[in-house]
C-alpha cells in the first residue's frame, strides 16, 4: 500500500524519533540503576519515602490512594477516582518511573538514595 | 453559509460519536495517556474541509462536550491543552506547505501528548513525567501517523465536498 509521505512527513518523523532517543539517552545517563526507595508526595509535598525491599500497604492521604509494595515493586491498588489509571497501571521499580492520580494530586516515584541532587532539580 | 453552519454540527456530531467509541475500545497499554484519539480524525478532516478557524472551534466544544459526558474536570483540562497545540502545530505545518496529511496528523499527535504532558507538571507540580516523554513522542507519532492515514482516505473521498 502506498501512504503517501512527502519528504518533509519523513524529516518531521526524523526529528520526532531523535528527540525521543536522546531524551531516552539522557535519562539512562541521568538515571541508571540503584532504584530502592519509592517517595510519595500529595500536591508536592513529600508525605513519606519508603523502602522497596520492604513488602507493605500504604495509605496515602487518608485512604484515597492505597500503594502496595512487593518483590520490589511499587504499585497502586485503590483510589478513590472514578477513572481508575493509576490503578490499571503497570507496578513500577526503576528509577524515576513513577505512578500519578491527577485527581488527588498524588504522585509516586521511584528513586535512588545516591542522588540527592536530582531532587533539587525536580522540586 | 448556511450549509456551513449545518456541516459544522455534523462534524461536531461525529468528533463527539468518535469520543464515545474511544471511550467504548478497552485499549489499556499500561501507561497513563496513551490512546489512539480517534476524534482528532474528524478535527483533521475539519481542518482541511473547514479551515483552522472553525477547526479551533470544534476542538474546543468537542473537548468541553465530551469532557461534561465521559470524563471530568481533570480530562477536560488535559484535552484543552493538547488539543490547542495539537490544532496550532497542525495549522501551522498546513500553511507551511510540504507536508501530506500524515505529517499534519502526526504533528498533531505528538503535540496533543506535549501540551498533555504541560499540564500533568503544572498540575501535579514535578518534573519527573519528563520520563514519560519518549513513550509520548513515540505514542503520538505512531497515533497520528494511523488518523494520518485514515483522514487522508476520507479527504480522498470528500473530494466532492465543497465549503
Amino acid at each position: 500500500m502506498k501512504i503517501g509521505l512527502k519528504k518533509k512527513d519523513w524529516i518531521l518523523i526524523l526529528i520526532i524519533l531523535c528527540v525521543a532517543g536522546l531524551t531516552v539517552l539522557i535519562h539512562t545517563y541521568i538515571g541508571g540503576s540503584g532504584a530502592n526507595k519509592v517517595v510519595v508526595k500529595v500536591d508536592g509535598v513529600i508525605q513519606g519515602t519508603y523502602s522497596l525491599s520492604e513488602d507493605g500497604k500504604i495509605r496515602i492521604n487518608d485512604g484515597t490512594n492505597v500503594l502496595e509494595i512487593s518483590n520490589g515493586k511499587a504499585d497502586m491498588i485503590e483510589a478513590d477516582c472514578p477513572d481508575q489509571l493509576c490503578v490499571n497501571q503497570r507496578a513500577v521499580s526503576r528509577n524515576h518511573e513513577n505512578i500519578i492520580c491527577l485527581p488527588n494530586k498524588v504522585v509516586v516515584e521511584v528513586e535512588s538514595s545516591e542522588e540527592s541532587e536530582y531532587d533539587a532539580v525536580t522540586n | 453559509m448556511k450549509s456551513r453552519v449545518a456541516y459544522f454540527g455534523v462534524f461536531t456530531a461525529l468528533a463527539l460519536i468518535f469520543s464515545y467509541i474511544e471511550t467504548l475500545i478497552p485499549v489499556n497499554f499500561g501507561i497513563y495517556g496513551v490512546k489512539l484519539g480517534l476524534a482528532n480524525l474528524i478535527i483533521v478532516v475539519a481542518l482541511y474541509k473547514l479551515g483552522p478557524q472553525e477547526a479551533f472551534l470544534l476542538s474546543v466544544v468537542r473537548v468541553v462536550l465530551s469532557g461534561f459526558l465521559f470524563g471530568n474536570y481533570f480530562s477536560i483540562l488535559y484535552s484543552l491543552a493538547g488539543g490547542i497545540l495539537s490544532l496550532s502545530a497542525m495549522s501551522l505545518l498546513k500553511k507551511s506547505g510540504g507536508f501530506s496529511v500524515m505529517g499534519v496528523s502526526i504533528a498533531g499527535g505528538v503535540f496533543h501528548n506535549i501540551g498533555q504532558l504541560i499540564v500533568a507538571i503544572l498540575v501535579v507540580e514535578t518534573l519527573s513525567v519528563v520520563y514519560y516523554v519518549p513513550v509520548l513522542l513515540a505514542a503520538g507519532l505512531l497515533a497520528g501517523l494511523v488518523i494520518g492515514i485514515a483522514a487522508n482516505e476520507m479527504l480522498k473521498r470528500l473530494k466532492g465536498l465543497k465549503l
